[in-house]
């Protein structure tokens, strides 16, 4: 009989869990969880919004996982910190618990720089967690003024999230382009028009310099009016407690391909990490909800005595405003094959005869074949790249490997 | 467990099976009523180039990364079967950024949908198979590779 515990109750932990589980029936499994609430897709925090979900249908597993896979889940509680002499996890309410190892899956919070005046904003929110979501949700309604500061990914869901909800919506970044970690110049562009027909205002290339109450000054000199504020400018990984015991932590906790740390018998999966991207090459930090389950699962793996590598992490996502859906993935290198309306836009990277990243708005059709030769590195001289370019499709591939791959188990 | 295979030197390219199974999923009794003049959302689609085509639905991974990608948790696999929940589905479209073989698509409102065997529905066993006029598509056991 083992302990495993895991710190933090997010997707990455629902992935040890069930690796674990795959390998070890019996052991006990204790699972730290200081929202109050049952596991939940993260991202579905704006489609709660929209009410395009409900609390029941976010549920990411059913009512009774925890229960079948025969977990313990203290919700409410906090790792405060790591006695690693005595191998106990210590929590807020002073309780220890024992571990034969342990998977940190602590996520991020959202960094809230320190801007003058803050203080002085009454209703002012971040977008990452549940509870976030139900306070803005008590906090709008038809006459609210909105100010999101971050057009990144979170700050435009929650954007999308409200919309319809609120008076009016305004967004400004430091950058000059929205959405500026997955979009090139052009794409950023598409993207920026699409949202802007809805009535979303974006001030861009600017940020604020002072909050006074409900007034944002903007750096230009600019003022925003406002009674609602979102900061949404970015998430750090939550890192401290790997930290304090000497684990290797970089922006991320330090993790190899078996989602170990630098520490004996301390696994870390999901946003806190840093592991190996293979499309960059080196080590960054991947928040992709598919990542954190798959470095989940193979931390639970390996915790259990089995052996699991997840050594195919890339960045990618597929993210939709108003109707308008883009896929990005990898990295935006090398040689660029090209394909642009006036509302969707096609553009394959390719290097050393491997597809390496793709920017797709608009046309998303089967993009998961084009994910899938990033992340094999499938040589592109092994298939016809004329016909794949122009339409993601698995004709492309040579006979005797279609074949194989429709003909049997895969 | 028991899949759909494709002959692609059988395959017509005729496209009957799209039609067999966007039949099969329309809750409906009459063919023709079902899908006269509608566009169609088949969970089986054609293929090919000039020479080859072939009808693609979901292979039934047996590890299969639409359901550790779902952000939803609402892709899961019960006896090898893999299923979506259109409840839970808010339509991110990750399961189509993820899946290497282009086998989910939206429907007619955004949400996505998935070969499902035909086991949820009235046909039972998968309507295209019954359909196929060349016996091009086979629901049969080929083992599995593990």
């Amino acid at each position: 009989m083992k302990n495993f515990v895991i710190i933090g109750n997010g997707v990455a932990a629902v992935g040890c869990i069930e690796g674990i589980r795959s390998i070890d029936k019996e052991s006990k499994i204790t699972v730290i969880s200081e929202e109050k609430h049952f596991v939940y897709g993260r991202p579905l925090i704006s489609y709660f919004l929209e009410n395009k979900t409900d609390l029941e249908r976010m549920k990411y597993r059913d009512s009774d996982f925890y229960e079948k896979m025969g977990c313990e889940v203290l919700y409410g509680r906090r790792a405060e910190k790591i006695d690693t002499d005595s191998k106990r996890v210590i929590l807020d309410n002073g309780t220890e618990v024992p571990y034969t190892s342990f998977c940190v899956a602590a996520g991020s919070s959202p960094f809230i720089p320190p801007f003058e005046g803050l203080d002085s904003v009454k209703k002012k929110f971040t977008f990452q967690t549940l509870d976030d979501a139900l306070e803005l949700e008590k906090a709008i309604n038809a006459d609210s003024k909105v100010l999101i500061v971050g057009a990144g990914l979170i700050g435009l869901k929650c954007a999308e999230g409200i919309y319809g909800r609120v008076e009016s919506i305004t967004v400004c970044d430091l950058a000059d382009r929205i959405l500026s970690s997955i979009f090139d110049a052009d794409s950023s562009e598409m993207m920026k028009k699409h949202i802007e027909s809805k009535g979303i205002k974006f001030i861009l290339g600017d940020t604020v310099s002072r909050f006074e109450k409900n007034k944002a000054i903007m750096k230009s000199g600019k003022e925003v009016k406002f009674d609602i504020l979102v900061i949404a400018v970015g998430v750090r990984p939550n890192t401290a407690l790997v930290k304090e015991i000497g684990g290797e932590v970089n922006r991320g906790i330090i993790v190899n391909d078996r989602m170990e740390t630098s520490l004996p018998d301390i696994y870390s999966a999901g946003d806190c990490t840093e592991g190996n991207d293979i499309t960059a090459g080196e080590k960054k930090v991947l928040a992709l909800l598919p990542n954190a389950y798959m470095q989940g699962h193979a931390a639970g793996v390996n915790m259990a005595g089995g052996d699991e590598v997840f050594d195919k992490a890339i960045p990618m996502n597929s993210i939709g405003f108003f109707g308008l859906h883009a896929m990005t993935a990898g990295v935006s290198d090398g040689e660029v094959y090209e394909e642009k309306t006036d509302t969707s836009l096609k553009r394959l990277f390719t290097k050393d005869d491997r597809l390496v990243g793709f920017i797709l708005i608009g046309i998303t059709e089967r993009a998961g074949i084009y994910t899938s030769l990033i992340r094999e590195k499938t040589p592109l001289s092994t298939l016809n790249f004329d016909l794949l370019k122009k339409i993601a499709t698995t004709a492309s591939f040579a006979p005797e490997i279609r074949r194989k791959k429709f003909g049997g188990v895969v | 467990m028991k899949r759909i295979y494709v002959n692609e030197n059988w395959c017509l390219g005729c496209h009957l099976c799209e039609y067999y199974c966007a039949f099969a999923n329309s809750g409906m009794s009459d063919m023709a009523k079902a899908l006269k003049d509608k566009p169609i959302y088949p969970r089986i689609h054609i293929e090919g180039d000039e020479r080859i085509s072939y009808a693609v639905s979901c292979r039934h991974c047996t590890d299969p990364i639409c359901v550790k990608s779902c952000i939803a948790g609402a892709i899961k696999q019960t006896d090898g079967v893999v299923q979506i929940d259109r409840e839970k589905c808010v339509g991110c479209l990750t399961c189509v950024l993820v899946c290497p073989y282009g086998a989910l698509s939206p429907d007619e409102n955004g949400v996505m949908q998935k070969c499902e065997l035909c086991l949820k529905n009235s046909f039972g066993e998968p309507a295209c198979v019954k359909g196929c006029p060349n016996k091009a598509i086979v629901y049969e056991e080929r083992g599995e590779t593990e």
